[in-house]
């Protein structure tokens, strides 16, 4: 079991010498392997969310547990994918994915098998002694996955890892990530601004709200998914075209809109 | 002719350079012959010359130019690499560790105030003249920028690489070792340089004082013997090394400029 539980979770930030509250008091569950997307205007406190999962962050008051357990510092079973890809420049593909599997202890023989097999999922095989800088943004991030799917982690948290990349290429990456999210699926926390992104991903789409950050409302997206019979499509296009998909973003993009009236009056 | 600030070819920067070092035997040999220097104090730049080539063959106080050489070399490379194995680790440490910070800083901080040279006395004092104290001197000449380069170098590589680290499983020792040290490198190799010159120049100053063998003691022993031969032989080969040793690490450095292109 690696369920999420953000109890009362709130997170200030001194900036400037003010203090101000970046997560305002959060609950919220993310059942075992279910996928959760967290939409929001920037600023609403959903990186944050994500970091306080990743032990990065601490909350100022409340707390987050994974599986039962109190999340106090960053770990391999809470594995990230960073919206800038924080790949080891001086690290070749290998050396990157490998990266975690060494600190874990494990032998050599294990660790070339896993980084084979996780570079093969991603379609990097023949790339193992490429330098990230040799690649292009797309096939960067595609290692960042692999070197967070190497870990086999009970939590897979990102961070808007698309948000850097082209269009088609983004694209190609959420229908690789929605194949990936079906037939492996995993406990995953997915922090976007893109509101077809986490509809197209998520199983629950959390609407946040602007400063101080707090949850608006929660979509179930996994049951119109499955009514609808959206896998059925494999283009993202495709699914996009469903009214069922559009009434669902449009409702979403409803729920952001509202905020920004709210901060303009 | 152009003094503007523009490029010059290589032929232009060979000819001005040859015009500096012929202006500069120039006026050393006016100087001599014009009698305005008593010829035992300024001996002309040929008299220096073949004083360096009897040094090299013959033996002066114990040891030729180049065994003081070899023996001052070795001083400085014992002190200089002491204050790298000791100055680079401390430096990633203190840019991952607040505590430690807090703990070095004050310490340092007002160390490294007190000249290297300013050390000779106290090292005398314990070590006499064994390998101690010019070691000890070398290496308060080379620690602090050693330090400061490592630790700056690592203060400033991107978080994100941290925390990436961090979140992989990796532990502090993991997190110096691959992620700072790599990161850091650049500037850690500029430190070397930088650390590298003040070694060496407190190298000579130590060996003024606290040493048997070496060309600074050779310097000392030209100077009592009123040798101003002896002397300047000694200063032109300490400035020989020390382009060399600057020279070798400023390949390095380059390198190291490539490197970090990459990323």
């Amino acid at each position: 079991m690696a369920d999420i539980v953000f109890e009362g979770v709130q997170r200030k930030f001194v900036q400037g010498g003010k203090e101000f509250l970046a997560v305002g008091g959060v609950d919220l569950t993310v059942a075992d392997r279910e996928f959760v997307a967290i939409v929001g205007p920037s600023g609403c406190g959903k990186t944050t969310c994500m970091r306080m999962v990743a032990g990065l962050e601490t909350p100022t008051s409340g707390r987050v547990l994974v599986g039962g357990k109190q999340v106090t510092q960053p770990g391999p079973e809470r594995a990230v994918v960073f919206q800038q890809f924080a790949l080891f420049p001086w690290k070749t593909v290998r050396g990157n994915v490998e990266f975690g599997l060494r600190t874990l202890g494990l032998p050599a023989d294990q660790r070339r098998e896993r980084v084979a097999q996780s570079l093969a999922l991603m379609a990097l095989t023949g790339y193992e002694d490429a330098y990230p800088h040799q690649l292009s943004g797309g096939m960067q991030q595609r290692v960042a996955i692999a070197r967070a799917y190497v870990l086999q982690p009970d939590v897979l948290l990102m961070d808007e890892p698309f948000g850097a990349l082209d269009a088609q290429t983004r694209v190609v990456m959420q229908e690789e990530l929605v194949r990936l999210a079906r037939t492996n699926p995993k406990t995953v926390l997915f922090i976007t601004h893109a509101v077809e992104e986490a509809v197209y991903l998520a199983d629950r789409v959390v609407v946040m709200s602007r400063r101080p950050g707090l949850i608006r409302e929660i979509v179930d997206v996994k049951s119109t998914r499955i009514a609808e019979r959206w896998d059925d499509h494999a283009r993202i296009e495709d699914v996009m075209d469903l009214n069922s998909f559009v009434h669902m973003r449009s409702h979403i993009w409803r729920l952001l809109r509202e905020q920004h009236l709210g901060d303009d009056q | 002719m152009n003094f503007s600030d523009r490029n010059l070819g290589r032929r232009e920067v060979a000819g001005f350079a040859a015009v500096g070092v012929i202006a500069f035997l120039a006026i050393w040999y006016a100087a001599v012959w014009s009698g305005v220097t008593p010829r035992k104090f300024l001996p002309t730049p040929l008299e220096v010359l073949s004083e360096l080539y009897r040094l090299s063959v013959e033996p002066f106080v114990g040891y030729t130019l180049l065994e003081h050489l070899v023996s001052s070399f070795k001083r400085f490379f014992y002190g200089f690499s002491l204050a790298v194995t000791i100055a680079t680790p401390l430096g990633l440490l203190m840019a991952i560790s607040k505590p430690v910070r807090v703990v070095v800083s004050p310490i340092f901080e007002s160390i490294r105030f007190v000249a290297p040279i300013a050390w000779v006395p106290f090292a005398a004092l314990w070590f006499g003249t064994g390998i101690g104290g010019p070691l000890l001197v070398i290496f308060m000449g080379a620690f602090p920028p050693m330090l400061i380069n490592s630790f700056r170098g690592a203060l400033y590589v991107d978080r994100k690489y941290l925390e990436a680290a961090q979140m992989l499983g990796a532990g502090p020792v993991r997190q110096m070792t691959e992620v700072l040290l790599p990161a850091a490198a650049p500037s850690i190799v500029a430190g070397l340089r930088i650390s590298a010159g003040l070694g060496w120049q407190s190298l000579v100053g130590a060996e003024l004082i606290v040493a048997s063998s070496g060309v600074g003691y050779m310097m000392v022993k030209g100077q009592a013997g009123i040798q101003t031969a002896t002397v300047m032989s000694g200063m032109i080969a300490i400035g020989l090394v020390g382009l060399i040793i600057d020279f070798s690490l400023r390949q390095l450095e380059r390198r190291m400029g490539r490197y970090k292109e990459t990323y």
